[in-house]
């Protein structure tokens, strides 16, 4: 399993754009991928689960990866976090 | 005539006919089905229905409001494939043998019901997102069609609520603005509203009544107007054909130089709170920002915002500036802006109080803070630093030696800085008098009329009983200014004024022949400005003694 912390610097925390982004992101990977913050916890492909966390700016985020292309799952995940939230 | 209060999404005043827009209440009827595989399947195909007019209306709100607010449509398209939205309308169709409409619309409520009880207003915000979908997919069930076509007089559209997906649909050529009763500034459908450029006003109490009647949207006052008399028109009318004559040509001002009739330019920057005006700053082309107030940084936390917080906010300001000059205040805090955290007493007499730079001197570890971050952030643009509420000469010292400090430490340990100007405000008659001496100090002079005024004509400007007196045009205050130039020229500063006279169009030539070297005034007021400097000769021969007759 890979894990990664990231914290959220977009204004409005994640919010239905980025989440939708989000979503594709994960689902191109076989790993199970969740997201954990704000005292609770979701798969990260799912759009209404992610975005009923509440998830706001300056919120620490875990993102876990774990499965066959977990390596390749967790860096997007950097990445896409880096460059969108 | 009946008048209405609501909040305004849009500074513009719209008149037309109101059409009460009512969507036919969705009735939703539990019924019981023997053949969940069918019923599953009839909800699938509703599903790829949806999705595929999502598609179209994302195509359609792509070229009318761009890429950023057609996204919500294909979020829209993705909360519908969401698997926990499938989950538990497939549970209700198969465990409960319902009707697919049915199982939508329990799915639709309960996850909508999640949203609305969340405690931040953007997340609450969505629930009505979730209510769209929801009420699509049943309409397809239900074989109706979607939302209603407008005629073809242009209407003012009255509705107790507004999808985003209603409002895109909707033909904006016939739509001379709306009004609702639900909604929030911050819904989809605001920002729609805001972005196509549609008045709009919301939180009215809205009904089948209104249907037909002539009507104003004041967007200015937020107030809806029903049913004016004929003098309120013909007003309503002057001066909505005044904006869109000011509009036009604003428009054509647009990417102008900012120089006077004999080649003098001028700086004309904007006032700022937040990053998130910037965009306002950019639209309406100004020069630069003369005035960022830093205080939002430290009323909207619960504590002190940390040096890498206001890093990241300067730098962000900085970065989208593009190279413009940036001058970004230190904090003023006291008098009328209280924060919590600072544990600051209650004072009498606030405004001659402890305040702004008494505050920042007094306790270092605050400023020091700030002026750490806005270093780091000087790296990324053109950052002009500006000092509040200066009456002496040893407090500009003092300051430059907390900045020197702080560029020893980052030298040593290699911290990246870039080159920045370090100025006062001008806004106390102390500083006035000393601003020969203060101009040997530092790079540039702002002046803050609103406080020089309140300070040189003892007036108190929070209360209104002496709002008769208070005289901004006070030849005292001008005379003020005049030195403040004369001196900060002298002495090799560059003068600014960005307290609200900077923007008073009758003013401007008088500053302008004073010599001003830049005016910082509200984003909307940068092009009405431009308009008059643009016409103004700086170097007129009733100005050869340097005495300009008030």
């Amino acid at each position: 399993m890979k894990t990664m912390t990231y914290t959220i610097q977009d204004e409005l925390g994640i919010h239905a754009r980025p989440a939708g982004v989000l979503v594709k992101e994960v689902k191109k990977f076989q790993s199970k991928i969740m997201l954990e913050g704000n005292g609770k916890k979701a798969e990260a492909g799912k759009l209404l689960a992610i975005m009923g966390m509440g998830i706001k700016h300056g919120t620490e985020v875990t993102i876990t990866a774990e499965g066959p292309d977990e390596n390749e799952a967790i860096a997007a995940m950097e990445e896409f976090f880096k460059n969108n939230l | 005539m009946e008048k209405y209060t609501g909040k305004s999404i849009l500074k513009e005043i719209a008149i037309g006919k109101i059409l009460f827009y009512s969507k036919d209440e969705q009735v939703v009827q539990r019924k019981s089905i023997t053949d969940t595989a069918a019923e599953l399947a009839r909800f699938e195909k509703a599903k790829e229905a949806a999705v595929a007019q999502l598609n179209q209306l994302y195509e359609k709100a792509l070229k009318e409001v761009g890429e950023v607010n057609a996204a919500i449509f294909e979020v829209h398209s993705m909360m519908l494939e969401d698997e926990d939205f499938h989950d538990s309308i497939r549970n209700m169709i198969e465990g409960q043998k319902v009707n697919a409409e049915y199982a939508v619309a329990v799915a639709g409520d309960n996850f909508s019901r999640m949203f609305a009880e969340m405690d931040d207003e953007y997340f609450r915000a969505r629930s009505a997102d979730i209510k769209d979908i929801a009420e699509r997919v049943v309409s397809i069930l239900q074989g109706r069609q979607g939302a209603g076509e407008l005629g073809d007089e242009p209407v003012i559209l009255a509705a107790r609520d507004l999808a985003p997906s209603e409002t895109v649909q909707m033909d904006k050529s016939k739509l001379l603005g709306f009004v609702t009763e639900l909604g929030s500034a911050n819904s989809h459908t605001a920002i729609l509203a805001r972005t196509m450029n549609i008045p709009a006003l919301i939180g009215i109490h809205t009904s089948e009544t209104m249907n037909g009647k002539m009507a104003v949207i004041d967007g200015i006052k937020g107030e809806l107007i029903l049913d004016p008399d004929e003098e309120t028109l013909f007003a309503y009318q002057e001066k909505k054909d005044e904006q869109e004559r000011q509009k036009a040509l604003l428009q054509e001002l647009k990417g102008k130089e900012d120089v006077t009739r004999d080649g003098k330019k001028i700086r004309l920057f904007a006032n700022i709170g937040s990053v998130g005006d910037i965009a306002k700053v950019l639209a309406n082309d100004a020069g630069g920002i003369g005035l960022f107030r830093s205080e939002f940084l430290y009323l909207e936390k619960q504590d002190y915002p940390t040096e890498e917080e206001q890093f990241q906010a300067y730098k962000s300001a900085l970065e989208m500036m593009g190279g413009r000059k940036v001058i970004i205040r230190t904090l003023d805090i006291g008098a009328d802006k209280q924060v919590e955290y600072f544990g600051l007493d209650k004072e009498d007499n606030p405004a001659m109080g402890y305040r702004a730079i008494r505050i920042c001197l007094d306790r270092p570890e605050i400023f020091q803070t700030q002026l750490r971050a806005l270093l780091r952030a000087s790296a990324y643009g053109n950052l002009g630093i500006m000092y509040p509420m200066i009456i002496s000469v040893d407090e500009v010292k003092r300051i430059k030696d907390i900045v020197k400090e702080i560029k020893a430490e980052f030298d040593e340990k290699d911290i990246p800085y870039g080159n920045f100007e370090q100025g006062v405000m001008i806004e106390t008659p102390a500083a006035v008098m000393i601003s020969g001496e203060l101009g040997k100090e530092v790079d540039f002079f702002s002046i803050g009329t609103n406080d020089l005024t309140q300070y040189t004509l003892a007036i108190d400007r929070q209360n209104a009983k002496l709002d008769p007196i208070y005289d901004a045009h006070h030849p005292a205050v001008l005379k003020m200014i005049q030195m403040t130039i004369e001196n900060g020229h002298k002495s090799g500063c560059w003068v600014g004024i960005c307290g609200e006279l900077g923007a008073d169009t009758t003013l401007t030539e008088t500053f302008v022949k004073m010599g001003v070297d830049e005016l910082s005034v509200t984003p909307a007021s940068v092009l009405p400005i431009r308009k008059i400097i643009r016409e103004t000769v700086a170097d007129a021969a009733n100005v050869a003694n340097g005495d300009v007759h008030f």
